[in-house]
């Protein structure tokens, strides 16, 4: 009966949605003000209902409801609670309930939040986030219901995927969604504003903290997938440049560059049909990712759902958005006037050298992605395209970037002298040769990698340093006093740094060893003694485990004991293996049992991976700057704006 | 989420719960056996959706590890073991695909776009040198003004 609820609430919340993209737009065009504020009561009924229907499938996992398919496809008794909670998004038709609860609550957002926007603004996105939702209900309602009921009730489930019954399941998926989702506010704003054909500084400030929000919860999202992949796949890989993981590189790095060029248009009203043009393509992408992840043209380790059906729709739905939005901008895009005025050499240069370098990134990533499917289609060639052309086409321009990243952040507005510039980073400029020197001498490979991303990632933290230093006019007590605007840039670019020191680092001098570890006898690997003590037979609540347990040692001294596991999952038929990791400031020891060996003796893999944990320390400072940006003065000024009297519509420009 | 729900069927499909390259694979000579890995790490397992041969559990991505170190003992140099591999597998094989005809597209997109986008740039930002000054807009309405001030004295 409840699951039956829940299917109403979601068609329920379809028909919401319909009226939410309808009304308020034609309210909006013939300025009748009671059809606008439809929309935000039309926005609070839709996130409710969703939420409603979300909750009655929650319940079902909860309960093992097995009468509902999708239940007994993806749960089972014995699955600990987490898992039975999170495993209502680690499937196909759940993970669709999850994107639109998250799509309805940010226009939920817009609406409750919203209220310094202009009346027709506001109505115009809160149609156009209105139109998404009602997209995706249908294709939930029409293609994936996740209420079906089976005729016969099993007696138990199927069990979840044993390598999704990890804490990263309950993180990782939604974090992700937040930032995907999150985009579409910035879609939704960038449609509304080339439907009023107005587009200045007060929209671009509006629509950054959306965007910035967006970008933030994508950050830790894709840090969490790399660091689950690092501890639970047993190699310790945080990044194989799989499709689906490109799916969400592409709409962070066009997002990073929508929040570079969004401040343009806020100080210095340029660059205006660009944004606009942003906007659209990180939401495009977006949408791209969620058709590459459901539609199974691309082989990805992700395929959620192969059904061509499903792709069709998803096909349909992008086609709509993406080339219904960029017609819209093609019809618009020339009202859209630049006002500012500036030379060669200024940030507002240096911003649109990072717009190119990450919109040229995405296209790299892009092409890469779907080459295998063109090359197919189009020359009948299967192949496939990797980490290795990845690696050499997508390095070099990040190499750029972090380049010029110290010297645009703080070159002047309008007009500047390069000079002037340089000479408040000459510290930073030696620090970095220095740590590059440092690199190059203590690794033992003296690869190049270890040379240029430990003095590119000190460059770029150092820089931000100095960037504050200058900012607070080269005095301590006036540090504090800054903007956490001008905090929030540093801590972001600096986290950067740290991520790439750390990639670099970590690829460059990472030691690996394979081999037969018999009981009781250590072995030697980079200096580390380590003795397989024992390995013992476990059961746990719906596996079994071979736990062994290692004793790490270092000059005699006792580092840590470790215990990697081996599991068996007897419902699913598969084995995982579970690494245990000693995480450290410098190096991560990174041990994993494999199977016993005929002679005696077992499997054992040992990792050394220097610098590991300094990838997603780096992403969350990223997403801490980013954090501390979205709480700056300005946009808390904005929020309590609400109280103004209408403004006085201007004239479109 | 990676690899998560791949692994999920090609281990049903094959039930070999072995992981990767195993000790007996490996190479005595450290220097041969770092050769093979890196080889290792550019060839695709064919029946995988996506895993180099190093990472995959599937057999034949075994065979091919053990392939390619029965070559590198042989004495072939790195390019000839990949063109070795590639001669009986396919393109497919290579996750980076030959320079050749039409993959010259996906090798030069990104710098073609990089260098048109420097041309586009130039353009923009000289026009934006030589732009007019916008002419101010009009002053604030009584309404704005009063905001304003409330805005500046309320901090």
């Amino acid at each position: 009966m409840i699951a039956e609820l829940g299917h109403f609430a979601l068609i329920l919340a379809l028909a919401v949605a319909l009226v939410q993209s309808i009304v308020p737009l034609i309210g909006a065009q013939r300025g009748w003000s009671g059809w606008m504020a439809v929309g935000e009561p039309a926005a609070t009924a839709q996130f409710l209902l969703i939420a409603l229907s979300f909750g009655a499938i929650t319940h079902a996992f909860v309960t093992s409801d097995f009468s509902l398919q999708l239940v007994y496809a993806n749960s089972h008794t014995d699955k600990p609670m987490l898992y039975k909670v999170t495993g209502v998004w680690g499937n196909h038709e759940g993970s669709m309930l999850l994107w639109v609860l998250i799509l309805a609550l940010f226009g939920a957002c817009a609406a409750w939040f919203g209220g310094a926007l202009p009346p027709s603004l506001r109505a115009r996105v809160l149609s156009v986030q209105g139109l998404i939702g009602a997209a995706f209900l249908a294709f939930i309602v029409f293609t994936s219901n996740p209420f079906t009921r089976l005729a016969e009730a099993p007696f138990n489930g199927q069990d979840l995927n044993p390598l999704l019954q990890d804490p990263g399941l309950a993180f990782h998926p939604p974090f992700l969604y937040l930032g995907y989702v999150g985009l579409s506010m910035a879609f939704s704003f960038a449609v509304a504003a080339l439907i009023e054909g107005r587009v200045d500084a007060a929209w671009a400030r509006w629509v950054r903290p959306w965007t910035l929000a967006a970008w933030i919860f994508l950050t830790i999202g894709i840090a969490l997938g790399s660091w689950w992949a690092y501890y639970e796949l047993g190699w310790g890989g945080f990044w194989f440049w799989d499709p689906v993981e490109n799916a969400s590189l592409m709409p962070w790095l066009l997002a990073a560059a929508l929040l570079h060029s969004a401040i343009v248009v806020e100080k210095r009203e340029a660059l205006k049909s660009w944004t606009i043009l942003l906007a659209i393509m990180a939401f495009g992408f977006s949408l791209i990712g969620t058709f590459l992840v459901r539609s199974g043209v691309i082989t990805s380790v992700h395929s959620f759902a192969n059904d061509p059906e499903r792709g069709v729709f998803i096909l349909a739905i992008l086609a709509v958005f993406v080339g219904g939005a960029l017609t819209l901008y093609a019809a618009r895009a020339g009202a859209m006037q630049a006002k500012g005025v500036f030379s060669m050499v200024s940030r507002e240069s240096a911003l649109v050298m990072n717009n190119i370098l990450l919109a040229v990134s995405a296209l790299i990533v892009f092409t890469g992605t779907i080459w295998p499917l063109v090359a197919e289609m189009v020359w009948a060639r299967k192949l496939s395209v990797g980490a290795p052309f990845f690696e050499k086409a997508f390095t070099p321009f990040m190499v750029i970037l972090a380049i010029i990243l110290p010297i645009g952040a703080m070159i002047p507005w309008k007009r500047a002298k390069l000079d002037r510039v340089i000479r408040p980073l000459a510290p930073a400029l030696i620090l970095a040769l220095a740590a590059a020197g440092l690199a190059w001498s203590l690794e033992t490979g003296r690869t190049l990698l270890a040379l240029v991303s430990t003095g590119l990632g000190t460059w770029i933290v150092a820089g931000s340093a100095a960037d504050l230093w200058v900012r607070a006019g080269r005095t301590p007590a006036r540090l504090l006093r800054l903007p956490r605007a001008d905090w929030g840039k540093t801590t972001a670019h600096a986290g950067l740094g740290v991520t790439i020191v750390g990639i670099g680092l970590l690829m460059a001098g990472q030691i690996e060893d394979i081999r037969v570890a018999q009981e009781g006898a250590p072995f030697e690997v980079a200096g580390y003694t380590i003795t397989l003590d024992k390995v013992e037979q476990v059961d746990g609540p719906n596996y079994f485990s071979s736990l062994a347990t290692l004793r790490v040692e270092k000059d005699g001294k006792l580092i840590t004991t470790l215990h990697p596991e081996k599991r068996s999952y007897p419902v699913q038929a598969m084995p995982t293996t579970e690494a245990d990791i000693d995480n450290g400031f410098w190096r991560d020891i990174y041990l994993v049992i494999g199977d016993p060996q005929e002679g005696g003796g077992w499997a054992v893999r040992t990792y050394i991976k220097p610098f590991a944990s300094w990838i997603w320390a780096g992403c969350l400072i990223m997403a801490l700057g980013g954090f501390l940006s979205l709480t700056d003065r300005r946009y808390r000024v904005a929020a309590g704006a609400r109280k103004a009297a209408p403004m006085h519509a201007t004239p479109a420009e | 989420m990676k690899h998560l729900l791949h692994s999920l069927a090609l281990v049903l499909a094959l039930a070999v719960p072995a992981l990767a390259v195993q000790p007996d694979e490996v190479l005595p000579d450290p220097a041969l056996e770092a050769r093979a890995r890196e080889i290792g790490q550019v060839l695709r397992c064919p029946v995988c959706q996506g895993e180099n041969i190093d990472e995959s559990n599937a057999g034949v991505s075994r065979d091919l590890r053990l392939l390619v170190r029965e070559r590198l003992v042989a004495g072939d140099t790195d390019s000839e073991v990949i063109d070795y591999v590639t001669d009986r597998y396919g393109e497919y094989v290579l996750f980076e695909p030959e320079r050749n005809g039409a993959n010259l597209i996906l090798y030069y997109a990104g710098p073609a776009a990089f260098v048109l986008a420097l041309i586009g740039a130039f353009i923009y930002l000289r026009g934006r040198r030589n732009a007019p000054e916008p002419p101010t807009g009009p002053a604030l309405s009584p309404e704005e003004q009063k905001r304003l001030s409330e805005l500046m004295d309320g901090n």
